[in-house]
């Protein structure tokens, strides 16, 4: 019994998933009672995390570890995934998709997205990432009356495919050149210049890349940001990223940090490109959801460089990013849901033409967020894209800093633009009021944080520091 | 020294009437009232605070006063704060510029009268940041952290192509300052701190120092601004509303000649001497450029903001002659420019608050109407183009004594911005208040009103005591000027580069 003390947290997951489909069955119109009981259990989830006295072991026959590295990354999933079913209730509601599999559905992709960052093997990081992409295939297409999300889900689910055809290809070639499929085996039994190897590793790169979306392997993402409803759009924008990149940094630091200096270049490439194109091709978008993909794919971009580094204070710093990136994005999108007028929900940023005027408090906030996530001080942002520069100088990496800074400069612009729009421009009409608390105190909370970061910045980081000591 | 943090409540006092200003609410006019109470309350107690701190601070001591030290981020930056006599005399400034800039608004805004007062009121904190942090990131923080009212209160209350000069403040400066966030963590892992007083006791890698140096300029010469990145200067000026001039030309570009001071000069004493050539050329070229520049310009504030590039020219040469009076010239020159600048801002703002335009061509005869303007005018003109008796001819006769000590070729160029800036001082002077009056328009505008007066006869007292009585900045600084050009690696270099 002594595994099952370690395994709580996904088995009231599972457990939790499996008592709401029947609820689900046997009670007509259920969607808000399960979404009420999914909440609960995602906060039990929190809780156990937090009262667990925390420990590192590896359970399973080692395919399965629990530690700081993998309750941190959960807890942001958790914290992500409860914000996003608060505060798009309302939304739901409005779009008619509130159908009693929605909120069973995103939570089977959390309990794929824990086995994606607690795997220590290739087929049980498979089985994750299949059990998450499925649940968000259908999530995207939630919206059965509109054109938009089926085509998004569609488009997701051919090119998601394609990525996990590869992922497993890459896995297999692993498997035939080292004999085996745990991490920490494959680390032991590969070395430096097998061709082989190198292969299957760039295979499982670029499915990995595929779910973070990184360029170039981002090109399903504005399609499918745009499409799907925006409920199940800041969703991808949350937990899924925070999975992907839990379980590249597990390939990359255990199972590959052997041959570190093959998939530095990679990785570099890779994180260049998508800083580059998250700046440029926001540039020119009107949709708020798809200058969002394209905004995270740049941020992703940054993201990386921290791992670039190969230094537990490169990761520490990206860990950072990711939590500062999830409260901006959980900010960001709760802001979206404020643009609603006549119970249409508005998506094109030339709606929010004069919003300063109408709604000062609701701008005062985005324009708070907009400038974070630009990166600029004092506010959240500024310090996520510094720690992960302050470690990329520390390694040398002086051209990648002195990119990925430009490159912020460009983002700027777009991030500008909104705010432009908000203050600079006339009026139109008002949005609707909105009464809905959840909204509220998503918003007012995550924009105190990124207010506020300054004060104390030094919290995460202790945390983060203690989280990536697995990987020394 | 007292264990009460007066320098921290200086700088965030004007953060809790931002607080107050968020709270209030009400109809129109009675809002923007009772804004307008608790945002010159809030700059008044500021300014108090500012002169008690200059009563309390010792001349005779050159390091920093009035030091104070907490954790914030651990095993990198503190957060710290002093001052010497050389930030003393900018916080002054800033603290003296601001109730000004607050009762300029006033007068001018119509519209978001609470928002105009948060964004002012917030650029102070920022600013105060600047002139008193001691640790390199926590400048960093402040000085970027201005940019965000900055761009709001040009692109909010701003002219016609507002919007394009916002972004281009916003972008031009921002692109500018990530080289020195760069440079300030290459510091870090190469000196292990960014403590500025440690700093100035170990000597940076010679090797890396020239890298270091240029990071530093990339974001100084964009905010100073050097000839050839002034570009934004013009556009930013001509659209901001006038009191977002005034802080913008008064304040904002002053922080670039203190970082020019504080850091280039402190730290990297290798890279500054052997830059020092390039400075100077990029400075005469923008003090004879921009002068013939602003020449030809049709629009008042375009002409001074031209002219403001030339002035800041005389400043670069005066920090790096290294010596005495080089430094506090530029220094003088700073604070000057800051009063006098400030001073033409308003005064343009004054006649286009009545006619609503800033084409030269629309004016010309204001002496028989306005004879009170007019001789305000005529100090601030005379202050600008440095006629002896203001405080714009201690400056520039300053500089060009230090710069003949170390170049008189140096010092031949730059004294030909003198007379240009004659030129086209006395030329604008000329066109707008002599004459006859041509436009019929005009003759129905009124001479300054009591509020008007209340802004600018400070302005015009201090211009003239300045040029009388200089000792006050000038003994307030001695000491600490001292400091920097004492600097031994600083003279060894500026030795060696001489033979």
């Amino acid at each position: 019994m002594i595994v099952l003390e370690y395994l709580y947290p996904e088995l009231i997951l599972i457990i939790g998933f499996l008592t709401c489909i029947l609820i689900g069955v046997f009670q007509k119109n259920s969607f808000d009672l399960i979404s009420k009981i999914i909440i609960l259990i995602f906060f039990s989830c929190l809780l156990i995390f937090y009262i667990n006295p925390k420990q590192e072991i590896v359970v399973l026959n080692n395919t399965y570890s629990i530690d700081h590295f993998s309750v941190f990354l959960k807890s942001l999933i958790l914290i992500s995934s409860i914000f996003v079913l608060i505060f798009t209730k309302e939304y739901i509601q409005r779009c008619q998709i509130n159908f009693f599999e929605y909120p069973i559905l995103l939570l089977s992709s959390v309990i794929g997205m824990f086995v994606m960052i607690s795997s220590n093997d290739l087929i049980g990081l498979y089985l994750g990432i299949e059990l998450q992409s499925l649940s968000l295939y259908v999530l995207a297409s939630s919206d059965k009356n509109s054109i938009k999300s089926t085509e998004a889900g569609v488009k997701y689910f051919i090119l998601g495919a394609l990525s996990s055809g590869l992922f497993l290809y890459g896995c297999s070639l692993i498997y035939g050149f080292s004999g085996h499929t745990n991490y920490f085996l494959i680390n032991e039994n590969i070395n430096n210049g097998n061709l082989g190897v190198l292969f299957g590793f760039v295979f499982i790169l670029i499915g990995l890349a595929f779910k973070i979306s990184s360029a170039p392997f981002h090109m399903w993402a504005p399609d499918v940001y745009e499409g799907s409803p925006t409920s199940v759009t800041a969703f991808f924008s949350l937990a899924p990223k925070v999975a992907g990149l839990g379980a590249l940094i597990k390939i990359l630091f255990i199972a590959f940090g052997n041959i570190i200096n093959e998939w530095k270049l990679i990785l570099t490439i890779i994180s260049i490109l998508s800083m580059f194109i998250g700046a440029l091709a926001a540039i020119g978008q009107t949709n708020i959801k798809r200058l969002m993909a394209y905004s995270s794919i740049g941020h992703i971009g940054y993201a990386l460089i921290g791992l670039v580094t190969g230094v537990s204070s490169g990761l520490s710093a990206t860990l950072i990013y990711i939590s500062i990136y999830v409260v901006m994005n959980i900010a960001v999108f709760s802001c979206v849901f404020f643009f609603k007028r006549g119970n249409v929900y508005f998506e094109n940023i030339s709606d929010l033409s004069g919003l300063s005027k109408n709604h000062p408090i609701l701008a005062l906030c985005f324009t708070l967020i907009l400038f974070s996530l630009a990166g600029i001080p004092p506010l959240a942002g500024f310090f996520a894209k510094f720690y992960i520069f302050k470690s990329a100088i520390e390694t040398n990496l002086y051209l990648l800093a002195i990119l990925g800074l430009v490159s912020s400069v460009i983002a700027a612009f777009y991030y500008l633009r909104i705010i432009k729009i908000m203050y600079f421009d006339n009026e139109v009409d008002k949005f609707d009021d909105s009464y809905n608390l959840g909204l509220k105190i998503s918003l007012l909370l995550s924009t105190f944080i990124i207010s506020f970061y300054f004060i104390k910045p030094d919290f995460i980081i202790n945390f983060s520091n203690l989280v990536v000591k697995i990987f020394n | 020294m007292t264990s009460l943090p007066i320098l921290s409540i200086l700088i965030f006092l004007p953060l809790i009437g931002v607080l107050f200003l968020l709270t209030v609410k009400g109809d129109q006019t009675y809002e923007n009232k009772i804004c307008g109470i608790v945002a010159i309350l809030t700059s008044i107690i500021t300014l108090f605070i500012s002169v008690f701190i200059w009563k309390k601070f010792n001349y005779s001591i050159s390091s920093f006063q009035f030091v104070e030290t907490k954790n914030w981020i651990k095993n990198f930056a503190q957060y710290k704060v002093g001052i010497d006599g050389i930030s003393l005399a900018f916080v002054l400034l800033t603290t003296f510029i601001t109730p000004i800039c607050i009762l300029a608004t006033i007068n001018s805004v119509k519209v978001r009268l609470k928002e105009f007062f948060i964004c002012l009121l917030l650029m102070e904190t920022f600013m105060l940041g600047v002139f008193c942090s001691l640790d390199l990131f926590l400048f960093y923080v402040f000085f970027e952290a201005g940019l965000i009212p900055m761009y709001l209160i040009i692109g909010i209350w701003g002219g016609q192509r507002r919007v394009y000069s916002a972004f281009k403040f916003f972008l031009y400066t921002l692109l500018g300052s990530i080289f020195m966030l760069i440079s300030i963590i290459v510091i870090f892992y190469d000196a292990g701190t960014l403590d500025v007083e440690k700093l100035y006791n170990l000597e940076i890698n010679k090797s890396y120092q020239i890298y270091l140096w240029l990071g530093f300029f990339s974001s100084f010469a964009v905010k100073t601004p050097m000839w050839p990145f002034h570009t934004w200067l013009p556009d930013a000026h001509v659209e901001a509303p006038t009191s977002g001039s005034v802080i913008l030309a008064a304040i904002l570009l002053k922080m670039a000649g203190y970082g020019f001071i504080r850091f280039s000069l402190g730290l990297f004493p290798v890279a500054s001497v052997y830059f020092a050539p390039l400075v100077f050329v990029l400075s005469i070229v923008a003090i004879i450029y921009t002068s013939l520049v602003a020449l030809m310009q049709e629009d008042m504030k375009k002409l001074i903001a031209y002219s403001s590039v030339a002035h800041m020219g005389f400043v670069t040469i005066g920090i790096f002659v290294f010596n005495k009076q080089g430094i506090e010239g530029s220094i003088f020159q700073m604070i000057s420019h800051g009063i006098v600048s400030a001073a033409l801002f308003l005064c343009v703002g004054v006649v286009y608050d009545r006619l609503h335009t800033r084409e030269i061509s629309n004016y010309g005869g204001l002496v028989n109407i306005m004879p009170k303007y007019a001789i305000c005018f005529m100090v601030f003109i005379l202050g600008s183009l440095g006629l002896p008796g203001t405080s714009g001819f201690i400056g520039e006769i300053l500089v060009l004594i230090g710069s003949f000590k170390f170049n008189y070729l140096v010092t031949f160029f730059a004294a030909t911005g003198v007379v240009l800036s004659a030129c086209y001082s006395l030329w604008l002077y000329k066109r707008v208040v002599f004459g006859e009056i041509k436009n019929e328009k005009l003759k129905t505008m009124d001479d300054l009103n009591f509020k008007e007066l209340l802004i600018l006869l400070p302005l015009f007292f201090l211009t003239i005591f300045l040029g009388f009585y200089p000792n006050i900045i000038l003994d307030m600084i001695g000491s600490s000027v001292d400091h920097v050009v004492n600097n031994k690696s600083l003279l060894n270099n500026l030795k060696a580069s001489l033979k």
